[in-house]
């Protein structure tokens, strides 16, 4: 009955406890099991994921340019030269006015096209499916269109067209800092590639509330509209709006791709990790300054999660779905 | 009053159904998907001009003359080898997709279903790294990566993508969720964990699989930062490089971009058009449970 491995690991003790053999059997049969379905896994995420962290924690105690077996133990000195550095520093600022942006930006737009497409009787698949569309849209491949057609700092550029039909001038959208118009090439961006992701988590949130509770609303004497949406849709859907913000704050710390590739050579609206990038990947090639970034970094949005854990109930949103 | 609509109406919609509201709503709806389907016309648009109309004094919503042409023309271009970008990212996403699912679907069963006395420490060791974003890690993981000599390899593109933690977590979710019965009934018949999982709850998982298996896709195809500090040397540029890299040339070809970004977004397109029952109940269930 019992496999090769489980009558050797029950074999110390063979001859007493007849009815125990079975069971430890069983139970060496499941722990062998349990390392067969998780053990490549496990192997895997040792290697990739806890190495590097270990690694990089290591890494960040030395000056390892060039190398990444550095010799010359330099304590925090790393650190201090991180959180010293303008260009760091300011892209935690960057970071700061990005998220205080395209969190509430895209929870509002997101939340209102759920409640629209959700009312609709006719057609809704196929709305539902052009607001969904853009999460096909790779940032490389927006940040093209946003930067060479829309806001393209000449005069074919579809902003600066539509501009000068009222006869508004050119705007450098991306070419200068002051004024920061280029918050508003890149939020919209964004914006338009992960609103329909988000919508769908809203759908289906909305789908989920009983409707019930809109019958009791309307006995009661709340009036169609803004009132329900205020004392029944809203509550309703909190455990998918926390979920849903730390999402938006989890990928805005994240933000790569759309800025590097339209803002790449500018100086200015850098996120960290564009920051870390040219760090350690770039020119310098300092692995120890670009690991003491990512310490900081890493540790910054433990703090940022947990706190807007606390803040919003993270417990209740995993409890009630 | 017992509900006789299909359940996905909400009773607000039926109270407010007037002809006026209606119209308002559609107007609004329809304002707002122009204006989401707008940046998709302007590739196609952009893709198919000449670009002295392109950068014209006078903005032309049509092309007056559409350049079939262009079509081939990304594949001519010296610069960069789009077609070969092309070809790695299909592997790539293929190959990432497969791995994923086959590793972290065992994974998560494991730790869902299979009793072992330190399964919790297990998965509160997974859950800890879904605290450090992968994009964090990139730094450290390109030191490891490149000290085992994978850059500019598949082996590097492909395999320290394979081990997500979030997306073990969605199918452990999932597997909690699986009814139970079928599988003890399959352990009675004297199958083993290994024979259940494949006979009994994969082939009963399918509409799961294939939504993880959309959006894990969809991320590998996209995915631009790793392939970016993996993909030194041209030949290992994904379709994601390739493009960025057109806006660092010296000279803008508009219509040779605009159809390379065409080209790359539309087997994503064919994706959503024939996958979305799949990706729209995976986007549910992952948010859900995020």
């Amino acid at each position: 009955m019992s496999t090769t491995t489980a009558r050797d690991l029950a074999s110390p003790a063979p001859t007493k406890a007849s009815k125990a053999r079975p069971r430890r059997g069983l139970r060496a049969n499941a722990t062998l099991n349990f390392w067969l379905f998780t053990g490549p896994f496990l192997i895997g995420l040792v290697i990739f994921v806890f190495v590097p962290i270990g690694w990089s924690l290591w890494l960040s105690f030395f000056d390892a340019r060039f190398t990444v077996t550095p010799s010359n133990f330099i304590g925090f000195d790393n650190y201090k030269t991180v959180l010293t550095d303008p260009n760091f520093t300011g892209s935690l600022v960057t970071f700061t006015v990005f998220a205080a942006f395209i969190v509430p930006l895209t929870w509002g737009l997101s939340l209102s096209l759920a409640l629209l497409v959700h009312r609709l009787t006719y057609l809704r698949a196929f709305f539902r499916s052009v607001f969904f569309l853009p999460t096909a849209c790779s940032y490389v491949a927006a940040s093209l269109i946003w930067k060479m057609s829309i806001f393209n700092g000449v005069r074919f550029g579809l902003a600066n067209t539509v501009l000068g039909w009222f006869g508004v001038d050119q705007v450098a959208w991306l070419a200068n800092p002051t004024p920061p118009w280029y918050w508003l090439v890149i939020v919209t961006l964004r914006l338009w590639l992960q609103a329909g992701f988000y919508m769908i988590l809203f759908l289906a949130a909305l789908q989920n509330i009983p409707s019930e509770l809109y019958e009791a609303a309307a006995i009661d004497g709340a009036k169609p509209g803004w009132q329900t949406f205020r004392y029944i849709t809203l509550p309703q859907l909190r455990a998918t709006s926390t979920a849903v913000i730390l999402l938006l704050l989890v990928a805005a710390y994240q933000a790569f791709d759309e800025f590097f590739n339209l803002m790449g050579r500018a100086t200015w609206g850098q996120p960290p990790l564009v920051i870390l990038y040219k760090t350690a990947i770039g020119v310098n090639q300092d692995y120890g300054q670009g690991s003491a970034g990512a310490v900081v970094l890493t540790l910054l949005i433990c703090v940022v999660t947990l706190f807007q854990g606390k803040i919003m109930g993270f417990g209740r949103g995993e409890e009630s779905k | 009053m017992t509900t006789t609509t299909p359940p996905v109406d909400s009773p607000r919609r039926v109270k407010r159904g007037s002809g006026i509201g209606n119209a308002g709503l559609y107007i609004a709806v329809g304002i707002a998907a122009l204006l989401f389907l707008l940046p998709f016309y302007l590739i196609v648009r952009n893709s198919l001009m000449q670009d002295p109309e392109i950068t014209g004094e006078n903005w032309k919503w049509f092309p007056s003359h559409i350049q079939w042409s262009n079509i081939t023309e990304p594949f001519h271009d010296v610069t960069v080898d789009f077609g070969r970008s092309l070809v790695n990212s299909a592997i790539v996403a293929v190959l990432t997709t497969v791995g994923t699912l086959l590793v972290c679907s065992l994974a998560g069963y494991g730790l869902a279903r299979i009793p072992y006395r330190h399964a919790n420490k297990v998965f509160y060791a997974v859950l800890a790294t879904l605290m450090v974003p992968t994009a964090v890690t990139f730094v450290p993981s390109f030191v490891l990566v490149s000290s085992l000599g994978w850059v500019d390899s598949y082996r590097g593109l492909i395999i320290p993508g394979l081990f997500s933690g979030f997306t073990c977590f969605l199918f452990r979710q999932y597997f909690l969720g699986f009814p139970k019965e079928l599988e003890e009934a399959a352990r009675v018949d004297g199958l083993s964990y290994w024979g259940a999982y494949w006979r009994i709850v994969v082939p009963n998982s399918l509409n799961f699989f294939a939504a993880m298996a959309t959006i894990t896709f969809i991320s590998g195809w996209n995915s631009f930062l790793w392939p970016l500090v993996i993909g030194q040397d041209p030949s290992a540029w994904t379709v994601q490089v390739a493009l960025s890299s057109y806006m660092t040339n010296q000279t803008v070809n508009y219509h040779l971009i605009f159809m390379a970004t065409a080209i790359s977004i539309l087997p994503l397109v064919f994706v959503f058009l024939f996958l979305q029952r799949w990706l729209v109940q995976g986007v549910a269930q992952t948010g859900i449970k995020g």
